[in-house]
């Protein structure tokens, strides 16, 4: 028997999406980070049929233990398996703290496993820290991004986040790493399949440009028209970037719907961001928490947007528009 | 300047008002989708709302648009209540005021905490099957068969009512009140307010007591942030903003900005 004394640090494994979403990845190296303040082992937890591979990449990306179930069973992802599979797991060695990635999975599955065990669940979380007493301090926005909450599980075990793909780096991967595999029989008699998975077809590689964009150019209703706004894609050629756009845009047509950010379409994690004649909706804004310096340009300085900016420009969007158009040509050598 | 947070940093707890008397987009598909079933199959429609006297507007609303009844939890006892406390409350709210209910529809998300974690939760405290974010639904006598595209996944799922699905905003369309409706809806508003004991709750069974997570602070992204305002002559706005932003910009661009003439004009 390996040592099965000290706390635990559990993140689910959620592959279906491995080469497109890391954030299991992601939720590792956090959880490394994390288990050095109150000496926990990590471990991944991962079902399905024939998952070797993901097993070896959790271990190489900071596990030092994983949780397998693999059973023909379990070969889709489906939500009554998994969560009573989860709630046994939990309930038999009792994790202090379980993190899950803020897939589309992953927050139907939390909020299930949560209730069952009678515990805290913070969703979405952004920021991740263990305080002084040990205990996980979760950030997490509320209000469309505008404000951010700091929540706590005080009493309860385990202590359990949602965590946005994209908030922390995964750790390179070290093919010297070893974890301990713990290989876990599925259960005799499996739940009843209640939400029963009829069809379930990958669809065509949805395109990531804007989500994975350095520099995303966003434009709203302040462009006036759809001649004004394709004045965007022109600077975005110059720069590099993509172009994003608020529901009016899209409506109107000026954009297709590739192009929406907010929480009918994309979350953006530009390192820049430039705003045009966008007013700040909080459903535009909850996809811009990941933005790292963010540049918005606005008639009326008041406007959400402009609060949000670290450098809000009072002016016509159109007018700014074509002057950074000449500017860059001039400052852009061939 | 003191800037108004939605939040009671004496009793951490969210103050919903602020966004109350205005219905969840959510919650508006989740109600559209009730009634086009009421109108292919007949269906008797009860709205739910908890929260304080106010969100009693809601319920008018849904009245309005063609719900049969409202219910308004309202209590001071339930105020703080986290996810967990409030799939509970509405649960025990199911269970006194429709016990043979057939379907339950629910939003996906909340505008302002957006945890979309209420619909899994009561389907787990219901204890009957549930699905979420779905976007299009048809009622075969209690057979349920839905779509929904999860995580790149385009799945068809089924299952038998009683059931409970959270509608996502991309698959329907909600419509706008008649006027007809709203005067019907004020004539003979079947809304009835209901506290902690008309539900059969214990006063410890709901709100900030029987919530596992504390806020222990709420604070605006926007409210300190240093931010630089630039305006005037739109040319020398944006020669300026290179000038002092150009490393940054160029850095993600991958691209030297340096000014090569008119540095100082
Ligand atoms: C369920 C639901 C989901 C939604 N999902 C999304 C979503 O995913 N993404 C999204 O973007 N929206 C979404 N919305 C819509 C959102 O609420 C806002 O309506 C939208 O973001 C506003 O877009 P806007 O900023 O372009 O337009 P407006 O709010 O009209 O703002 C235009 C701005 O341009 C400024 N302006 C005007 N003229 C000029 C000028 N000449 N120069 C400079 N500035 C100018 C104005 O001062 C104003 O601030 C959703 C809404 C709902 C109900």
């Amino acid at each position: 028997m390996n040592d099965e004394t000290g706390s635990e640090i559990w993140v689910f494994g959620d592959y279906r999406n491995y080469f497109q979403n890391r954030v299991t990845l992601q939720l590792l190296a956090k959880a490394r980070d994390l288990s050095r303040k109150i000496s926990a082992r990590v471990c991944a937890v991962v079902f399905g049929c024939g998952i070797d591979e993901y097993v070896a990449e959790y271990a190489a990306h900071g596990a030092d233990k994983i949780y397998v179930v693999d059973h023909p069973g379990l070969e889709r992802y489906q939500i009554d398996a998994y969560v009573a599979l989860m709630e046994r797991l939990c309930r038999e060695r009792s994790p202090e703290i379980v993190l899950v990635g803020g897939t589309g999975f992953g927050r139907e599955f939390a909020p299930r496993v949560a209730k069952r065990l009678k515990t805290g669940l913070t969703s979405d979380c952004i920021e991740l820290y263990i305080d002084d007493e040990g205990i996980l301090v979760q950030t997490a926005p509320a209000f469309g991004g505008n404000l951010m909450a700091v929540i706590v599980t005080r009493d309860r075990r385990p202590q359990m986040a949602t965590v946005r793909p994209g908030m922390f780096q995964e750790l390179p991967h070290d093919y010297e790493a070893r974890a301990q595999i713990v290989r876990i029989d599925p259960p005799a008699d499996p739940p009843p399949e209640r939400l029963r998975v009829i069809r379930s077809d990958r669809r065509p590689q949805t395109d990531r440009k804007l989500e994975d964009a350095r520099i995303v150019i966003c434009g709203g209703r302040g462009m006036g028209s759809k001649a004004g706004f394709r004045k965007l894609f022109e600077l975005a050629q110059l720069m590099g970037a993509e172009v994003g756009a608020t529901r009016p845009v899209v409506y109107s047509g000026w954009a297709n719907h590739d192009a929406l950010v907010g929480q009918a379409g994309k979350q953006i994690k530009p390192m820049v961001l430039f705003s045009f004649g966008v007013s700040g909706a909080i459903q535009h804004t909850a996809a811009l928490t990941g933005a790292g310096f963010v540049i918005a340009v606005n008639k009326n300085p008041d406007a959400v947007m402009m609060k949000m900016a670290d450098v809000a420009v009072v002016a016509d969007a159109k007018q700014v528009c074509s002057a950074m158009i000449k500017e860059l040509r001039k400052r852009i050598r061939p | 300047m003191v800037s108004e947070l939605p939040w009671d940093s004496k009793t951490g707890a969210l103050k919903r008002e602020l966004a109350e008397g205005m219905m969840n987009p959510a919650c508006k598909c989740a109600l559209e989708a009730a009634l086009q079933i009421k109108e292919t199959h007949g269906a008797h429609i009860t709205a739910v709302a908890m929260g304080p006297p106010m969100a009693e507007e809601v319920l008018y609303e849904a009245l309005a648009l063609g719900a049969d009844k409202g219910v308004l939890l309202s209590d001071r006892r339930m105020a703080g209540a986290d996810t967990l406390a409030t799939s509970q409350t509405l649960a025990a709210a199911i269970k006194t005021v429709s016990p043979d209910f057939d379907l339950i529809l629910c939003g996906c998300r909340t505008i302002d905490s957006e945890t979309a974690q209420v619909g899994p939760q009561l389907a787990e405290e219901l204890d009957i099957p549930g699905a979420a974010d779905i976007e299009t639904m048809t009622l075969k006598d209690d057979l349920l068969v839905m779509e929904r595209l999860l995580d790149d996944f385009f799945e068809v799922l089924e299952m038998r009512t009683p059931a409970l699905v959270t509608v996502s905003t991309s698959g329907y369309t909600p419509r706008y009140p008649f006027f007809t409706g709203i005067e019907d809806a004020f004539a003979k508003p079947d809304i009835t307010v209901m506290g902690t004991s008309d539900i059969g709750l214990n006063p410890d069974c709901v709100g900030m007591k029987a919530s596992p997570t504390r806020i222990l602070d709420v604070y605006s992204t926007t409210a300190n942030k240093t931010n630089v305002v630039l305006k005037g002559a739109v040319k020398r706005i944006v020669a300026d903003l290179f000038n002092a932003y150009g490393d940054k910009i160029g850095g993600a661009m991958g691209k030297d900005l340096q000014t090569h003439e008119h540095e100082s004009s």
